[in-house]
C-alpha cells in the first residue's frame, strides 16, 4: 500500500491531541512543587503518597469500585434478559424500545442526574446508597443492552432453533448454547459498564449524600480546595489500573470485544 | 416408521398476510417427500410448522395417528438439518453429536456407542475432536445429519441442506442422504428448489405455490404430465398454447391449426404445453399432422443443442435443436409438436 505522508501527519497529530493532555497529568503527578504545574521542577512521589493518606479518596474509591460492581451485575441480570427479548421477539414497537433503551445516553448527563434527584431524593425519600445504586444502574443499563444486544444479533438464531429440536427446554437452550457463544460481548458489556459507573460524575453529584461520595466527586471536591498534584497521582492511578484490565482483556478475548 | 398428515394448515403473520392457505398434505412411513416451490411459496414455513417452530392459525398435525399440532418443538423429537447447518460453535463434533443424546438421561456406555456408530456410519470418526471452525463445509453438512439422526427422530426435517455445497460435493451427499434415509426407514421432508436435486432424492414430490400444493406425485408424474400451469413451468415447459376443444384427442389454436393430443383431459378451453427438446424439426414439406411453419428469431448455442427462438402463427416458441443442421436466424423451418408430448393444463 502506498504511503500517504499528510494522512500518517494528521493521524499523528489528533493521536497527540489526545494523549499529550494524558501524559502531562502523569508528569505532574511527580511534580514537587505544591500544585500542579508543568514542567516540573522536580521529582517526588510524595503525591501518591498523599493519596492513600486522604480518606475521601480512599472511602470514595471502596465506594466507587463497590457501587460499579453490583449496579453492572445487577444491569447484566437486567439487561440480558431484555436485549435476548429484544432480538429474538418481534415486538411491537421493537424499534421504539431499543431506541428507548438507549436514551439515557443521548441525554446529558447532569439532566439525568437532576431528574434523578428529583424523584429519588426529594419524593421518594430513599437512603443516599440505594439511591446512587439505582442511578448508576439506570446509567450503565443501556450500555449492557447495547453490546449484549449486538452480540445476541450476530449469533445465528437457527442454532438456538436446533438446541429446542434436540430436546432442549427454552431456558435450558439459553443456557446450553446462547449465553457460551455471547460471553465475550457479555464481559464486553460488563467492562463498558463498569468503567462508565465508576467515571460518572453527574448523577453521583446529584444523588451523593453528606459522608458519602464517590471517587470522581471526592476528586472534584478535593480540587475546589487544594490544587496540588494528589489529583494527577489519582489519575495516574487509575490510567494504570485501566491500562492492566485492558492488557488483560486483550490477551483473553482480543480488543474487538469491546469495539464490536 | 411414522406417517405425517397435515389437515388444511393456516399460517398467517399479524393476521393479515396468510402464508399457508388451507394445505393438505399426506406423508407414508419411510417416504422421503420433496417441497419443491420458487422462494416464498411457504415451503420452509410448511416444514417450520411440522418441525413446531410455528403455530398455525388453524388445521392439524398429525404423525401416525397422535395430534402434534401444539406439542413443544423440544418434546417432538424431529431430526433438523437446516442450510446454514447451525452446528453448535462452542462444542467438539463429539460434543454436538453428543447434545440430543446428554438430554434423555441415557446409559454414558451406551451414549459413546451409539455416538461412536453414527459417526462411523457418516464418515466422522477422524474428526471427532475437531470444533466447527475446524471442518469444510461437507464436513459440517455431516455432522449437522449425524446430530439429528443421533437421537433415533420420529421424522428427519431437511431445509435446503445442500444448498451451501459446491456442485460435487452436493452430487455425492445427495446419495449419502438417500442412502441413510433408506437404510434408517426414517420418514423425512425435504425442502428445495432445485429441482433437479428434488427429482432425484424424492419419492414424492409437492409442488408448492402461493401458499398451497399445486401438485402432489412422483417425480415422474410431475415431470411427465404437470397439472397446472404454474407446474409445468416451475419444471421447464416454456412453450404454452392457447387451445380449444373440438372434438375428442383433437384441440384447434387461435389461428386455426389443429393439433392432436393423446391425454385428453376433456377440457374445452386450456393451454398446451410442451418442452423446448419435445418439439421436432421437420423437413420443409412435410405437412403432416401437428406441424407448422416457425421463423427463426434467435440462435443461442448452449453446449449440447442450439435453442431457437421462434414466430409462429400460434405464438413464440422455443425448440432445443441437437442435430447440428444450423438454420440461420430470420430463415424458416418447419416443426411438429408430437401429440404424445402435448400436455394439457
Amino acid at each position: 500500500m502506498r504511503k500517504n505522508k499528510f494522512l500518517t501527519f494528521y493521524a499523528c497529530l489528533v493521536f497527540g491531541f489526545l494523549f499529550l493532555p494524558l501524559a502531562i497529568i502523569a508528569v505532574t503527578a511527580f511534580n514537587t512543587a505544591p500544585t500542579i504545574s508543568f514542567p516540573i521542577s522536580g521529582f517526588t512521589l510524595k503525591w501518591f503518597a498523599n493519596v492513600f493518606a486522604t480518606k475521601s479518596f480512599l472511602s470514595g474509591f471502596q465506594l466507587s469500585f463497590m457501587l460499579a460492581i453490583v449496579a453492572t451485575l445487577i444491569a447484566l441480570l437486567v439487561g440480558v434478559p431484555a436485549a435476548y427479548a429484544l432480538s429474538r421477539n418481534s415486538v411491537k414497537g421493537k424499534k421504539l424500545l431499543k431506541s428507548f433503551f438507549l436514551s439515557p445516553t443521548i441525554i446529558p448527563g447532569i439532566v439525568v442526574g437532576y431528574s434523578l434527584y428529583q424523584f429519588i431524593v426529594l419524593k421518594m425519600k430513599l437512603p443516599v446508597m440505594q439511591g446512587l445504586l439505582i442511578g448508576h444502574f439506570l446509567v450503565v443499563l443501556p450500555y449492557v443492552i447495547r453490546v449484549v444486544g449486538s452480540a445476541l444479533e450476530q449469533f445465528d438464531f437457527s442454532i438456538e432453533e436446533m438446541a429446542w429440536t434436540l430436546g432442549c427446554g427454552k431456558v435450558k437452550a439459553f443456557f446450553k448454547v446462547v449465553l457460551p457463544n455471547i460471553s465475550s460481548g457479555i464481559v464486553a458489556a460488563f467492562m463498558l459498564a463498569f468503567i462508565n459507573s465508576f467515571n460518572n460524575i453527574p448523577v453521583s453529584m446529584f444523588l451523593s449524600g453528606p459522608g458519602v461520595r464517590t471517587l470522581p466527586t471526592a476528586l472534584m471536591n478535593y480540587i475546589e480546595y487544594f490544587y496540588d498534584p494528589t489529583v494527577s497521582a489519582v489519575s495516574v492511578l487509575l490510567m494504570a489500573a485501566t491500562i492492566v484490565i485492558m492488557f488483560v482483556v486483550e490477551k483473553t478475548l482480543g480488543i474487538g470485544a469491546l469495539t464490536k | 416408521m411414522s406417517k405425517v398428515t397435515l389437515n388444511d394448515i393456516n399460517v398467517s403473520y399479524d393476521g393479515k398476510t396468510q402464508i399457508l392457505k388451507g394445505l393438505n398434505l399426506e406423508i407414508g412411513e419411510g417416504e422421503l417427500v420433496s417441497l419443491l416451490g420458487p422462494s416464498g411459496c411457504g415451503k420452509t414455513t410448511t416444514l417450520r410448522v411440522i418441525a413446531g417452530f410455528i403455530i398455525p392459525s388453524s388445521g392439524q398435525l398429525l404423525v401416525d395417528t397422535e395430534e402434534m399440532t401444539k406439542v413443544p418443538v423440544h418434546k417432538r423429537n424431529f431430526g433438523l438439518v437446516f442450510q446454514s447447518y447451525a452446528l453448535f460453535p462452542h462444542l467438539s463434533v463429539y460434543e454436538n453429536v453428543a447434545f440430543g443424546l446428554k438430554l434423555r438421561k441415557m446409559d454414558k456406555n451406551e451414549m459413546d456407542r451409539k455416538i461412536k456408530e453414527i459417526l462411523e456410519v457418516c464418515d466422522l470418526t477422524e474428526y471427532a475432536q475437531r470444533f466447527p471452525k475446524q471442518l469444510s463445509g461437507g464436513q459440517r453438512q455431516r455432522v449437522a445429519l449425524a446430530r439429528a439422526l443421533v437421537i433415533e427422530p420420529r421424522l428427519l426435517l431437511l431445509d435446503e441442506p445442500l444448498s451451501n455445497l459446491d456442485a460435487k460435493l452436493r452430487l455425492n451427499m445427495r446419495v449419502e442422504i438417500k442412502r441413510l434415509q433408506k437404510k434408517l426407514g426414517i420418514t423425512t421432508v425435504f425442502v428445495t428448489h432445485d429441482q433437479e436435486e428434488c427429482f432425484s432424492i424424492s419419492d414424492k414430490v409437492a409442488v408448492m405455490n402461493g401458499g398451497v400444493i399445486e401438485q402432489f406425485g412422483t417425480p415422474e408424474e410431475i415431470y411427465s404430465r404437470p397439472k397446472t400451469e404454474f407446474v409445468a413451468r416451475f419444471i421447464g415447459f416454456e412453450n404454452f398454447i392457447k387451445l380449444r376443444r373440438k372434438a375428442a384427442q383433437t384441440y384447434v389454436a387461435e389461428d386455426g391449426s389443429v393439433f392432436a393430443v393423446e391425454k385428453d383431459g376433456g377440457q374445452e378451453e386450456c393451454l398446451g404445453t410442451i418442452r423446448p427438446d419435445d418439439i421436432q424439426i421437420v423437413s420443409s414439406n412435410d405437412t403432416g399432422s401437428n406441424t407448422i411453419l416457425a421463423k427463426v428469431e434467435v440462435r443461442t448455442y448452449l453446449g449440447k443443442s442450439y435453442q431457437y427462438e421462434l414466430s409462429t402463427p400460434i405464438g413464440r416458441l422455443v425448440v432445443n435443436d441437437g442435430s447440428g443442421n444450423l438454420v440461420n436466424a430470420g430463415e424458416t423451418m418447419r416443426i411438429m409438436l408430437p401429440s404424445t408430448k402435448i400436455v394439457l393444463v
